[in-house]
Formats: structure tokens, sequence, C-alpha cells
């Protein structure tokens, strides 16, 4: 029995690939268009989760919820970078691959590119009856004069920018006696796909470059106080991982006032912060920051994202001491503004504790059922509070979340039937509170700001990359790739032309250009009914 | 209710009712010219047989040499729907300008309103296109998606004029959503010729839709000449989308610090460029061009669609203001 040989002897001479040949052969697949067609419909298939799924950066709480509520799916699609779709390694992988592809595909066909411009064009083919013609013509002119008065309506450029922007043309005599003209236009085309493709990359490149020496910090600001710009300073903080904090430019923002303006009905027309905003050395300067208007501090700006009260609450202990004074951030519930805050007094005097959790009603109305705000203008403010006494728990020295009471280690303060204890203050009003615990007033009604503040040193690069990959693209399918030939011959005295035209199926502009071409070579007006080409 | 509004309900109201005629009498002309081709074929088989010249296949021919009656009846169709055409993009354009006068901002801050100006652009693109060539056999999907857009706007997406909230209050509302409502038109435009190039191509290979041959598809050019006329239209739209992400992002930018922060209607703009990013490059693959990057182009469109429906009403993100 013949040995079985795995050999492909049929082809006896056939190379084995090698981990050289294998690497080219990897490279030839990712730079294929078909490949590259693939990456793209990938890349728009795996961004379709990141829309119908929770995402981590852009809503933590929602995302969480889903994984609580979801025991099963919740930790398998976060373990698998689902609930993350735009950080996760597999989309990471589809676009490097993609951007692989790209530059793959354009490095070569720059350069090709390069050659092609400094190449003299073709010569006319030897039969045009392959393509779109025109002709043949007579006309009582020499064979030069037509070809150049041809040439001149095809204007062309001389120089390198002439091949980029007109028709190149190259004049033959032929054995035969003919004289041919040949005119080519579209490397502008080719340069545009090129322009466009390498922003691509240049838009990439500016993107991580932000990433890395981005910040953005959130801070709430109370109408009459300041904030210093310093990483302490903000409520939350974020940076990319090269960026130094010691470049926070230490400026002061001081909140003047807060306008807003609501509809009768309630809908918001306009929020703006009025500001004096200090740098160091510098003179003091009243800024105003709105919705769509933010301030710009050197690289930095400094948004305006969203507004709330911060009524001034006084409580006094047992023994009639100011335990706690100042302006506590009430978060809004809903469009009218009904808010919600926590108010914790841990220095206490006397006894334990205390703790309230409060709503704010910026227009109260009691209903038989219920009470409500009715629209979100402070025109009958009232709170509603919940006293709690114990132990906050805020001395084992964990981050407390400031807008969340720990009832723990607290009880609800309780009338005599042992039912908690409402209490309802009105705007400049003071309660007593049950069992001589001590009082709370309500004292006014400030509004604050919530402010962003970011810098990303790569916007100016980002939006050049993006101006070019625009004009690149506009380029690359607008510009017009087309052929043009005329063919004279004398005959008697009498010169005939005869002219064709290449161009792609979509141009419909070419039979203009070839008449155009054609009337002046023989010396004619050009027709008006050749505009464009005809649909079939 | 005022009277601007009255206006505005009023001429959007009549511009439906003439769009729909529109349409009756654009579909009406293509089975016509369709009748009058089979006919001119039928005579010119005869001449043939005598030894004539073959007629020039697939050109729209007007003036055919044989059946005058249905090429009169084709011309006295094509006469109505022009016009009413023409009538009913007069006033849905007033109907467009009384809403913008009377909200007292541009006519496209919410659904209703993203509604009745992307379908007029679409109508609007259409009679341009017809300017510079024969388009009329888009008049009838063109006058049908108009008819059914301002149909649903006026019954189920209509608001009340309101103003504008404070997110909303700015220029790159004018910059960025009118290039997105106009490049809406031009997609559905190139989405209608898209689905006759692939019915067209069907049933150029035989395919039979419930036993009918569909003899009106004669009535339309053929599939590359409809391929190359979508090329055109998506081209446009392709660089007037990408201008319309940038500018988005620019706002974006402007009013919550951040360029892209892939929210949904971000992710779904994302999707679409990629789509017809993919469209475009199937074109001058080999074994994608023709069909298949046509079915690019229309998921593409889909994905348009969904963006402008699914997205603005099911899914929670910072353009929520859209649905409403």
């Amino acid at each position: 029995m013949a040995r079985v040989k795995l050999d492909n002897y049929v082809v006896p001479a056939a190379p084995r690939l090698g981990f050289k040949g294998w690497l080219r052969w990897i490279w030839r697949q990712v730079t294929s268009m078909r490949v590259a067609l693939i990456l793209l419909l990938l890349l728009a298939l795996a961004s379709i989760p990141g829309s119908v799924l929770p995402q981590w950066p852009q809503d933590a709480a929602a995302t969480r919820n889903f994984i609580a509520e979801n025991p099963f799916w919740g930790p398998v699609l976060d373990a698998t970078g689902f609930l993350d779709v735009f950080g996760s390694a597999w989309f990471t992988a589809i676009y490097l691959l993609l951007f692989a592809s790209l530059i793959g595909c354009i490095a070569p066909r720059a350069l090709h590119h390069w050659r092609e411009l400094r190449r003299p064009i073709a010569a006319t083919p030897r039969s045009l009856a392959r393509y779109t013609g025109a002709g043949p013509e007579a006309a009582e002119v020499t064979v030069d004069d037509a070809l150049g008065r041809a040439r001149a309506e095809l204007r062309p450029r001389t120089g390198r920018l002439g091949a980029l922007t007109g028709y190149r043309v190259r004049i033959d005599r032929r054995k035969d006696g003919s004289v041919a003209l040949a005119a080519e236009t579209g490397h502008v085309r080719e340069l545009g796909n090129l322009v466009f493709h390498a922003s691509l990359v240049a838009v990439l490149i500016a993107v991580a470059y932000g990433t890395l020496f981005t910040y953005r910090g959130q801070a709430i600001v109370v109408e009459g106080r300041s904030f210093t710009n310093a990483v302490a300073a903000y409520d939350t903080f974020s940076s990319g991982s090269l960026f130094d904090p010691a470049d926070l430019d230490p400026f002061t923002l001081r909140l003047d006032s807060l306008d807003a303006e609501f509809s009768d009905t309630g809908r918001p027309l306009h929020f703006q912060a009025n500001v004096t905003f200090t740098e160091p050395g510098e003179q003091a300067v009243a800024e105003t920051i709105a919705v769509n208007h933010p301030l710009e501090s050197g690289d930095a700006k400094i948004y305006l994202q969203g507004n709330g009260y911060a009524p001034v609450i006084t409580v006094r202990d047992a023994s009639g001491e100011i335990a706690f004074s100042g302006p506590v951030v009430f978060l809004a519930q809903d469009a009218a503004y009904t808010s919600t805050g926590v108010i914790k007094v841990p220095d206490v005097t006397t006894g334990e504790q205390l703790g309230f959790k409060a709503t704010l009603y910026p227009t109260f109305l009691e209903g038989p059922f219920a009470v409500a705000s009715i629209h979100p203008d402070p025109a009958n403010p009232v709170i509603e509070m919940l006293a709690y006494t114990g132990d906050l728990g805020l001395d084992e020295g964990v981050p407390q979340n400031v807008y969340t009471l720990d009832e723990s280690q607290l009880s609800p303060v309780q009338d005599e039937d042992g039912q908690p204890v409402t209490l309802r203050l009105a705007l400049g009003e003071t309660v007593e509170l049950p069992d001589g615990l001590g009082t709370v007033s309500f004292d006014e009604l400030p509004r604050y700001g919530a402010f962003d503040l970011r810098a990303d040193p790569s916007l100016p690069w980002l939006l050049a990359a993006a101006v070019l990959t625009l004009a690149g693209l506009a380029t690359s399918l607008f510009a017009s790739r087309r052929k043009i030939w005329l063919v004279a011959t004398s005959e008697d005295g009498t010169t005939v032309v005869t002219g064709a035209a290449y161009a792609p199926a979509h141009d419909t502009g070419v039979g203009t250009v070839l008449e155009r071409a054609l009337a002046a070579a023989v010396g004619r007006a050009p027709a008006p009914g050749a505009q464009e080409r005809e649909d079939a | 209710m005022n009277n601007l509004s009255d206006l505005s309900v009023m001429a959007l109201g009549g511009a439906t009712v003439l769009y729909a005629i529109a349409m009756v009498a654009h579909a009406i002309r293509l089975a016509r010219v369709a009748d009058d081709k089979a006919a001119a074929r039928a005579a010119a088989r005869e001449t043939v047989a005598v030894g004539g010249p073959t007629p020039d296949q697939g050109l729209p021919v007007a003036e055919a040499p044989a059946a005058s009656s249905p090429a009169k009846r084709a011309a006295k169709a094509a006469g109505i729907a022009r016009a009413t055409t023409f009538m009913g993009a007069v006033l849905h354009g007033v109907g467009l300008v009384a809403r913008g006068i009377d909200a007292g901002h541009v006519p496209w801050s919410n659904m209703y309103e993203y509604t009745i100006s992307g379908s007029f652009f679409a109508v609007v693109a259409y009679l341009v296109l017809q300017r510079k060539r024969d388009v009329a056999f888009l008049g009838a999907g063109v006058t049908g998606l108009a008819t059914v857009s301002l149909g649903l706007a006026l019954t189920v997406l209509y608001k009340d004029v309101d103003t504008l909230p404070p997110a909303l209050q700015s220029y790159w509302l004018v910059i960025h959503v009118s290039i997105a409502t106009i490049v809406t038109g031009i997609f559905a435009v190139s989405f209608i010729a898209t689905v006759l190039q692939l019915m067209r191509d069907s049933r150029d290979r035989g395919v039979r839709w419930r036993g009918t041959r569909a003899r009106w598809l004669e009535a339309v050019p053929s599939a590359a000449n409809l391929e190359a006329l979508s090329f055109r239209l998506n081209a446009v739209g392709f660089v007037l989308w990408t201008f319309t992400v940038m500018a988005g992002a620019i706002w974006a930018e402007h009013a919550w610090g951040r360029y892209w922060g892939w929210d949904p209607k971000e992710v779904w703009s994302f999707v679409i460029w990629v789509l017809y990013a993919a469209y475009l490059h199937a074109r001058t693959t080999q074994g994608w061009a023709g069909r298949r990057s046509a079915w690019l182009a229309i998921a593409g469109f889909t994905a348009l669609i969904m963006n402008f429906t699914v997205v603005n009403l099911f899914f929670q993100g910072l353009h929520t203001y859209a649905g409403s």
C-alpha cells in the first residue's frame, strides 16, 4: 500500500506559506475591501446594544438597577462588556482592525497616487467605438487649430496644481496621419479620498490625545457663595491618566444670582447664572453662564448644567444652641421642582444626633388627598420633613452620600400615638420638635447652580481633523473623473473631428464637456440639447 | 389656537390631499407609459420582421410611434401629477412658514415639526431634481411618502406651538437640525430610487409578484441608471449627514460640555453614518455592487427612520425633548 502523502503532489512546487507568508496573507485579508466592509457592518451592529442596554459611563445608576433586576443576564452582560459597549474589548478590536485596514489600504494608494501625478497621461485609445461618442464633424480649419482650440476649451493648467484640478492634455501625431488629443481629469477625486481617510485617522488620534489629557469636575454653588478651582473643591472630579492636577487654573467663581424663568404653565424658559469671576492677580469680572452659553476660562469651559433650591435651615438643639445653620442642596424630582434633601445634625450639645428627610414644595398646594408643588417658582414655598434621632453613622470615617440618610441607627421622632411626626414649615417659620428636642427654622430660599468645568486640549485638533474629513469627503464624492478624446484627420483640406468620453455611470455632466470640446474644435456654438447624457 | 395655527394646519391638510391626488396621477402615468412601451414594442416587432431597426430599450419614450391613446393619457396624468405636486409643495411651504411664525422659532423642534419639515424637504429635493432631469418615475413614491408622513403628523403627532426649552435656544438648532431634516428628505428620495432599482432588477431577472410581472416597472429606467441616480443622491446625503454629525458634536460640546457621549441619538447617528459608508464601499467592491449595496442603502435609511421614531420615543437620552 502506498503511503498517504499529505503534500499536494498535483502542484509539487507549491510553496509553503511559512510564518512570514502567513503574516502577509493576514495583512492582505485585513486590508482587502471585503474585510473592511464586513468590519464596517460589524461596527454598526456592535454599536446598537449601546443604545438599547443601560451603559455604565452614561447612566451608572440605571446600569446598577439593571444588574440588580436581572440576576442572571445582568452579570453576564456586564462581564462580556455589553454594559460598556464603547469601552469593551470587542468594540475596540473592531475599530482598531478597521483602522489597520484603512491605513493598509490608503498608504499604498497614496504612494500610487503620487506616482500617477508625475506620470504622463495615457495616449488616446486606437478605437473610440467602445465609448460614448460625438461627431464626426467637419470644419474648414487645420488639424492643429482644431485641437488647439479644444485644448484651450478644456483649460489645461500646468504644474502640479493643474494636474490636480484641471484637465491634463496630451496631443499625439499618429502614424496614420491623424492627430489625437487625450484629456484627463479626476486626480483631485483620489486626493480627496486619501485626505478623507487620513483625516479619520487624525480624528482617532485627536480623540485618544484628548482622553489622556482631559479633565472634568462638577460643583454645586449656592447663591452668594464662592467656589475655588481645585480638585478638592469639586463634588466629583475625573481626569485623563496624563492630567496633572497642578495644571488647574486657581480662579474663584462667586454665584451672585441665578435667574430661572418659567412660563405660567411651568415650562422652563431661561436659566442664567450671574457670576463674579476672579483669576489670581486680576480684577474680578462679572460674567453670565447660561445653557448653551458656557464661560471660557483659559483652556477650560464652565457650563451651567442644572439648578435647584438650597433652603437655609437652622436647627437649635434641646439647650437652645445653634447646632446647624446653612443652605442645604435639594434635588429637584419633577418639572414643578418638588425637591428632596437631607439635613444631618451631628453636633448637638446634649442628647442624640438629629437627622431630617425633607421635601420642598416651591408653590405648595394642599389637595384633599395629597400635597404637591404646582409651579417651579417659589410662590408659596413649604418644606415638609420627618425628623430622626440616633446615630447618623458619620463617625466611622466612611464617606456618605449627602443626599441620603443612613437610617440603620436612627429612629423616627414620634408623637404621643406612636406615629412619625411630619413637620411642616413655610418660609420664615420656626417649629418646635416634639419631646423638647429643639427647633427647626426655614430662613431663606436661595437657588443653586450645578456647574461643570471641563478642559480638553484636543478640541482644536479635533475640529481641524473634522473639517479636513468633510472637505476630503466632499471632494472624493463630487469631483468628476473623466477622460475626453478627440481625433482629428485631414480630408481634402477639411478637418474631421471625432470625439469620445469615458466617465463613471453616475456622471451625467461628461456629455456637456465633450460637446463643448468638440464644438470648440470645429468652431461652432455648443448645442444646448446635449446638456446631459441620456438616461438609457 | 389662533389664526396662524389654523392657517398652518389647513395648508398642511390641503397639501396632504393634493399629494394624495398627485400620487394617484403619478401611478396612472407610470401604468400608461408602460402600456405605451408595450404597444411600441409590439409595433416594433412587426417592423423588425420586415428588417427595420430595433427600438432603443429602456428609454422612457414620450413620442411613441403607435398607440397615441395611452401616450396622450400618460401626458394628461403627468400634467395633473406635476400640477398637484407643485401646488401641494406650495401649500406645504405655507403651512411650514405659518407654523414657524406662530411658534416664533424654526419649525423643527419636536417630532410633529420634524415630520412636516422633513417631508417638505423630500418633496423639494424631488422638485429640484425634476428641474434638472426627468425623474417623474419617482413622483408616486415621493408624494406617497409625503401623504403618509403629513397624515401621520396631523393626526397622531400634532402638538400646539410652544416656546423652546433652554437646551434648544441656540443658533445650532438652525444649523444642525435644518441640515439633518434636509438630509432626511434627500435620503428619502434616494430610498425610493433604490427600491425601484431593486424591483426593476428583480423584474429583469424574471421575478414575478403574485403572478404578475409588474409591467409598470417598464416605465422606470434600467436598474443601472437607478443605481447611478440613487448614488448621486446618497453621496450628497452622506456628505450632509457627516456635516450633521459634526455640527451636532460641536453643539453638544457647547451645550453639554462633551462633543460625543454615546447618547442613543448619537449611537444611531453613528450607525447611520457607518451603514452609508459601507454602502459607498460596497458599490465599488466586487460581489457587492448592485443588489447588495442597494440593500445596505436601504438599511441606512431604515436606521435613519429608527433614529427618528424608535429612538425618540422609547430610548432615554439627552435628546428626549425630540419626542415631545
